[in-house]
């Protein structure tokens, strides 16, 4: 079933073989490309980063090598140590040597550190687990990636650094000759993520490629060889590090260099006076207390303007909202928030939602939806109390009003009877929009409302979001999509680590500006 | 597209009629049809004669009465295991109240109710408040209330006096001229008559109001006309009995009891609330939807059930003992997910419970009638469980609805709004087209 694979079918470069092609990957969801053409090409013994903004398709890519979508589910050809791997599942991905350590750890918290090494790869004598032997290799995989910890210890029990070593540890033990990091530092502090960069470059050392996803920029300076930057499910260019003399700036230009051209609709802002506004709000982490999610944070949203907020993933943008939002993220710590020139004090979401605020979640199907209803039951659902005599929902008037928003957001259901689990990611976004346009909210904070959306969806729901602002009310966009932002918002804020780091009028903002101020601390707000 | 939205109007509203919109519930309610009119072939008639009907009536209606309070708790995403143990505590505390203290028997029924009130406080305080599994506080109500019983009655049985008895054995009263039949029965069998019809003009009319299409005349007519056959049938055979016995008054609690639950589940603001934390907590939260408050009304209002249950149980036996009450929870609980609640909660309908309460009821009874042991007849109880609920995983899982969503499929739907040329709202829809609620002018 494997082709021998001719190398020299492609220009080899004089610093080492080729160890894995994937050509023209192609991959779609239901109506989504996500990946449209995509090659790679990696050297052995390299470290190859890919960058790529927020849903570029980075991750799915890795998924088709990392066989999560088995052969068959996308198009396109990868050759693997020059021979073309048609991977059913993981497991085959990985006894070909290729190894996957996702963003979330896939650790068992309550067992050792030795058993989630072996775990699902147990070795075994007389068909009962040999801890011994498991034991002792443990301990060498431990020192191999510099890790002084007890085999004996649970992984709930170390930091989040350490257990990405022990995820290290884990694909060493299967004798790794592709190593796949997502975002492997993104949960790191500074300290942590050197070490584990320092490992990658130890183990290139040792002869193992590593292809590693990271927003870091500085960090891919630091250690990649070659930088293949993705855009939009298609492959933009690769790097090379040392001849094409790489910067952050440089690989920042490859991942939003694209033109706006007419992807949003016409509108003209009517901006008023400002009516909301947050000033030193400071949050905590809800589990981990020494960690401040949100660091002195000041904005302010005028009416009828459309606010950005930049940020990478894990930035702190999400927490930010959830915790204006009745406090529903984090341990809040101190801040002031005011509302028509008089101080609010929001506890809970009930109370927010009476002082005309509303959040569209970034994660519809776990946070936006309850999946099980239907459109209409749905679409009341924040604010009953306004279809009821007393406690009893008018069943007629939920009709018609669901009915409304059908036509008037172009919701595609069958009837508003129809279980909301059948409709498409566009039209769920639809009815959680109309949910919260039904509450009659002054502010609405939308958190990447146009995630997982085909693009004509987008441009209704950017139509939305404009009709929001053009009848007076203040909408806070936070979005991944630079271009999003730069066509929607009139004022943008860049978050970078809990804190805002910078306010950018839209008519002086551009990707690259956004792009350094959410990749660094340097603090220069403007109001 | 989908089976669901394209099943026809008159099979929605058919489907309504019998507890709202799940096609799972209208496959049961005809397992129950076929599995009635199989024991009355097998018994030859006795199944539908009046006596037993009555019996069967009086003997199941506690346990529907907790299926009600119970399936509001499984959609809520909890369980109780304590409810046969707090029927049998809240039944001694009342016999107690009315032999030592002569407390007069509707001043105990109250009582016995407040005492329900307490318990379901106390169990709704370590879900709501605590975040103790439902699982976990209730097997520990489940030993407490069941030791409280026998604490409390020495684990001997406490006689009640007559009056109490009604709710339990009682039947509607004799009046008016003879008719060889019981009239208050035949008139209740006409309410309910007029009701359905009046019902199914109001339908009618709302949905012409909305501007759906309703469903063809001869639709509404078939149904009434089929519904009102069964009531009007039924009525004569429950008013047909033995002199003295009639239709019983714990089915008329009974009744009551689910037309006001199956409302307030449907209509009402409370009602949406749980559907929105058993389906999704977090998101419900996110919506101001005050989720502890909801999970402790929904564990009191169990447990206040669970005390008229165990009233009604005491009522029928003429004595409050240690044993009343054993296993009640595992009926009531089988009885919910045959009516098609889902264990994950978020899914369930008071109607639907009720069916599946029936179904079990029946079967029992119908084994009984053929004098199958009470070994063998928990083991086919165990059995439908397990083959009611494996159809529909099975089904869900071929992605097929019940025969009737296969028999109407296929027909035509309301049209979608058009794909066609996308749009900007604020340009292209008229202000007339938008929900007033959602326009400051």
């Amino acid at each position: 079933m494997s082709t021998q694979h001719v190398m020299n079918d492609e220009p080899v470069r004089a610093d080492g073989p080729v160890i894995l092609e994937m050509r023209s990957i192609t991959k779609e969801f239901p109506g989504v490309k996500a990946l449209s053409d995509v090659s790679l090409t990696v050297k052995a013994g390299e470290i190859h980063a890919i960058c790529g903004e927020n849903g570029a398709g980075k991750s799915t890519l890795m998924k088709v090598l990392s066989g999560v979508y088995p052969y068959g589910t996308y198009d396109g050809d990868i050759v693997y140590q020059g021979r073309t791997v048609h991977f059913r599942d993981i497991r085959s991905s990985e006894e070909a040597g290729i190894a996957i350590i996702h963003q979330e750890l896939a650790l068992i918290p309550e067992l050792s550190i030795t058993e989630n090494i072996f775990l699902g790869n147990e070795p075994t004598r007389w068909g009962a687990i040999d801890w011994i032997t498991a034991k002792k290799t443990a301990l060498e995989l431990l020192a191999r990636v510099g890790l002084r910890e007890d085999p004996d210890t649970l992984i709930k029990n170390i930091g989040v650094g350490k257990q990405q070593l022990v995820e290290i540890a884990k694909a060493l033990s299967k004798s790794v000759k592709l190593l796949i990091l997502d975002e492997p530092t993104a949960a790191l502090n500074e300290a942590d993520s050197q070490h584990l960069l320092d490992l990658i470059r130890g183990l290139k050392g040792k002869g193992i490629t590593s292809i590693m996803i990271s927003h870091k920029l500085n960090e891919i300076e630091q250690v990649a060889d070659s930088i293949t930057i993705i855009r939009d499910g298609k492959t933009i260019e690769t790097l090379d590090a040392v001849r094409d003399g790489v910067n952050e700036d440089r690989i920042i230009r490859g991942m939003v260099g694209r033109s706006l051209e007419s992807r949003f609709p016409d509108h003209v802002p009517r901006i008023g006076e400002v009516f909301f506004e947050v000033r030193d709000w400071n949050v905590q982490h809800p589990q981990v207390t020494e960690r401040m999610v949100v660091k002195n944070s000041s904005l302010t949203v005028r009416r009828g303007e459309i606010v950005g907020i930049a940020g990478l993933m894990g930035a702190g943008r999400t927490e930010l909202a959830m915790s204006i939002f009745g406090r529903s993220y984090g341990t809040f710590l101190s801040g002031r928030m005011f509302k028509d020139g008089k101080e609010i004090e929001l506890r809970n979401v009930a109370e927010a939602i009476d002082h005309g605020l509303a959040y569209v979640s970034e994660d519809r199907k776990a946070l936006g939806l309850n999946l099980l209803d239907d459109v209409k039951r749905l679409i009341v659902s924040a604010k009953l109390s306004k279809i009821s005599a007393g406690p009893v929902v008018n069943d007629g008037k939920e009709y018609s009003i669901a009915e409304g928003y059908r036509t008037s957001l172009r919701i595609k259901t069958p009837t508003v009877d129809s279980g909301v689990s059948k409709l498409s990611g566009g039209n769920q976004q639809k009815v959680v929009l109309a949910k919260w346009m039904f509450t009659d909210p002054d502010l609405l904070i939308l958190d990447e409302p146009t995630r997982g959306i085909d693009v004509g969806a987008k441009y209704e729901i950017y139509g939305i979001i404009q009709n929001l602002a053009a009848q007076g009310k203040g909408v806070i966009l936070i979005s991944s999509e630079l271009p999003e932002l730069l066509g929607l918002a009139d004022r943008i804020y860049t978050v970078f680590e809990g804190a805002i780091t910078d306010c950018i009028p839209a008519a002086e903002a551009d990707p690259e500006t956004l792009m350094k101020s959410m990749t660094s601390a340097r603090k220069k707000v403007r109001s | 597209m989908t089976t669901e939205t394209t099943t026809t109007s008159e099979a929605r509203s058919a489907r309504k009629l019998f507890g709202g919109g799940n096609l799972r519930q209208f496959g049961i309610l005809f397992s129950l049809i076929a599995i009635i009119l199989l024991f009355q072939y097998l018994t030859n008639g006795l199944t539908l004669s009046s006596g037993n009907l009555i019996n069967l009536v009086s003997q199941y209606s506690y346990i529907l009465i907790l299926a009600i309070g119970m399936v509001i708790v499984i959609i809520a995403g909890h369980i109780d295991l304590s409810v046969g143990s707090v029927a049998a505590f809240v039944g001694i505390v009342v016999a107690t109240s009315m032999k030592d203290w002569n407390l007069p028997w509707p001043l105990a029924i109250l009582f016995g109710l407040f005492v329900g009130m307490l318990i379901g406080a106390w169990q709704g305080w370590w879900v709501a408040f605590v975040g103790v599994p439902a699982f976990i506080v209730t097997l520990a109500g489940m030993l407490i209330f069941r030791g409280g019983n026998q604490l409390i009655g020495n684990a001997n049985t406490v006689p009640v006096p007559p009056g109490f008895t009604t709710i339990g054995s009682g039947y509607l009263p004799e009046v008016g001229p003879y008719t060889g039949y019981n009239n208050l029965t035949l008139l209740l069998g006409l309410i309910i008559v007029i009701a359905v019809i009046w019902r199914e003009i109001r339908a009618r009319r709302v949905q012409r109001i909305m501007g759906s299409t309703p469903s063809p005349l001869w639709a509404s007519v078939v149904k009434v006309v089929l519904l009102n056959a069964v009531v009007v049938y039924a009525s004569f055979l429950f008013a047909g009995g033995r002199t003295g016995t009639s239709f019983p008054v714990s089915g008329i609690i009974l009744g009551v009891l689910v037309l006001v639950y199956s409302f307030v589940t449907r209509n009402t603001i409370f009602g949406r609330h749980v559907y929105a934390v058993g389906g999704n907590k977090l998101a419900a939260e996110l919506s101001g939807v005050k989720s502890r408050r909801i999970n402790f009304l929904v564990m009191m209002n169990m447990s206040i059930l669970a005390a008229l249950a165990g009233m009604i149980f005491v009522a029928r036996s003429v004595a409050s003992g240690p044993q009343d009450g054993l296993s009640w929870e595992l009926d009531a609980i089988a009885a919910v997910f045959i009516g098609g609640a889902a264990v994950s909660g978020g899914i369930g309908t008071v109607t639907g419970s009720i069916i599946g309460g029936l179904v079990m009821a029946v079967l029992n009874n119908g084994l009984q009638l053929l004098g199958v042991g009470s070994d063998r007849v928990q083991i086919i109880k165990g059995l439908v469980l397990l083959l009611a609920v494996g159809v529909d995983v099975w089904n869900k899982k071929q992605g097929r609805p019940s025969i009737l969503g296969f028999m109407t499929r296929n027909r035509k739907t309301t049209p979608a709004p058009d794909e066609a040329p996308m749009v900007v709202p604020d340009s292209g829809t008229p202000d007339t087209a938008r929900p007033p609620a959602s326009m400051p002018s």
